[in-house]
């Protein structure tokens, strides 16, 4: 039972949950950052008419779209030594979240800027707006709006799919958790502690995303979180 | 020494047929208890009672808050803690169903929230019980909206399956972990891993996009 439940051992082990708190979030923030300009990059390709730079996008949004996380790390875990690229396991972990969260952001962006009106490009057009203008001016600031509450949605997947990190052993919170319950056998003690540092950064960013969703009078955030 | 590899590939078919039918046999049974638990949950929630309206929002609010490899570890290791003996296999469905039901209890939640207030007062007016208004007016409705999101749930059901691996089940991800301490060739492995999802996950990811396309429901509302 977990009548034992023991504080004074969490309390022992708070430093080393303070630090993989902080591990996680930086890493995430970095992995954020990264899957941002991958997810950038796949959705201006995927708008362009020319199809050699639009189909290898879309081959690599389904092909992430359909296959786990876990496979895509192990695939650059085990993979890249084959092709003599040795990285820390950390720099790994965040190529990994960064390639699988861009995927999922260039569908998000594209989506918002194909919400935009049509006559919205239309009357840009019709002003003599070159392309660029018309992205730079018209475009992009409406579909900013649109695009933050999903995009917070997806941080917030990033931050849990980064507990997969735990199982290539780069320490953070997750792992923090893993030593707590394998040095004591304390796996109530460890996971818990894990769960509820989790959700202090669940609900932050939640709260960010209600935050963000009332100033740009948007809808509050509906993406899978 | 490519040759040895694939050979060394081609040994293990039996093994990674395992894992597959592993795969198969969790994501199928958990999808088929979330499904039913989570609609259970999203006609409870919508429902009158505010408690536990308020208590299952609180529990889904939990479980979207932490990683799905946590709740993993917290059932596996914990619930023998308290008294309850069970395997990888059990754990494994528990988790995912639990997660699968909290996801779909949302989805059914939004979709029975999205029906016109007015058709439930035409039941009303009608003098249809509360059980008729439900399964007749506002549940098909409410499916017409869920549907799309429905199956782009399913597909995130099977890919997380593969966090299961965590607890020592030989699914899918698993056989390739365990190929690839044999032929050190982890590109090849888990390519051909990634492939064993893509077969099962794509079609789905088609079937969610004609779907939505076919509702007309506005884009953006769930990702797969």
């Amino acid at each position: 039972m977990l009548e034992n439940f023991s504080f004074r051992t969490i309390a022992e082990y708070l430093p080393l949950f303070g630090h993989g708190f902080l591990a996680t979030l930086w890493l995430s923030v970095v992995s954020f950052a990264g899957a941002l300009a991958v997810g950038i990059v796949l959705c201006a390709m995927n708008l362009q008419r020319s199809r050699l730079s639009k189909v290898p996008a879309k081959i690599y949004i389904d092909a992430i779209r359909a296959t786990p996380l876990l496979a895509q790390l192990y695939f650059l875990y085990f993979g890249l030594p084959r092709l003599g690229i040795v990285l820390p396991e950390l720099v790994v972990g965040i190529l990994a979240l960064s390639l699988n969260s861009g995927a999922y952001i260039a569908e998000i962006i594209r989506a918002g800027i194909l919400s935009i009106a049509r006559g919205q490009v239309e009357a840009g057009i019709a002003s003599g707006m070159t392309y660029m203008q018309r992205m730079r001016l018209v475009v992009l600031p409406q579909a900013f709006r649109v695009t933050i509450p999903p995009l917070l949605g997806q941080a917030i997947v990033l931050v849990k799919d980064s507990a997969l990190l735990s199982l290539i052993s780069v320490s953070e919170l997750t792992r923090a958790g893993q030593l707590l319950a394998s040095d004591r056998f304390m796996p109530a003690e460890g996971f818990i502690t894990t769960a509820a540092c989790y959700l202090i950064l669940y609900y932050g960013l939640k709260g960010l995303a209600a935050l963000s969703g009332r100033w740009l009078g948007s809808q509050p955030m509906r993406s899978r979180t | 020494m490519i040759w040895q590899q694939f050979q060394g590939l081609i040994g293990s078919y039996p093994l990674a047929l395992r894992g597959l039918g592993m795969t198969v046999a969790l994501s199928l049974i958990s999808l088929v208890l979330g499904t039913l638990i989570g609609f259970a949950l999203g006609i409870v929630r919508t429902g009158s009672n505010q408690l536990i309206s308020r208590v299952i929002g609180a529990w889904v609010d939990l479980i979207r808050g932490t990683p799905f490899l946590v709740q993993i570890f917290l059932i596996f290791f914990i619930l023998p803690e308290l008294g309850i003996e069970l395997d990888a296999f059990t754990a494994g469905i528990i988790a995912l169903s639990n997660l699968a039901a909290c996801f779909i209890c949302e989805i059914v939640a939004a979709g029975i929230r999205a029906v016109p207030n007015g058709q439930v007062e035409a039941a009303l007016a009608s003098g249809l019980s509360r059980r008729q208004r439900i399964q007749q007016v506002v549940l098909p409705q409410a499916m017409r909206m869920s549907l799309p999101p429905l199956v782009g749930q399913y597909v995130l059901l099977i890919k997380d399956s593969s966090v299961v691996s965590a607890i020592g089940l030989t699914d899918l991800t698993r056989v390739g972990w365990l190929v690839v301490q044999r032929v050190p060739n982890g590109l090849l492995v888990f390519a051909i891993v990634g492939v064993g999802y893509f077969i099962v996950c794509y079609p789905l990811i088609l079937l969610a996009r004609k779907l939505e396309r076919r509702m007309g429901t506005a884009h953006g509302e769930v990702q797969l």
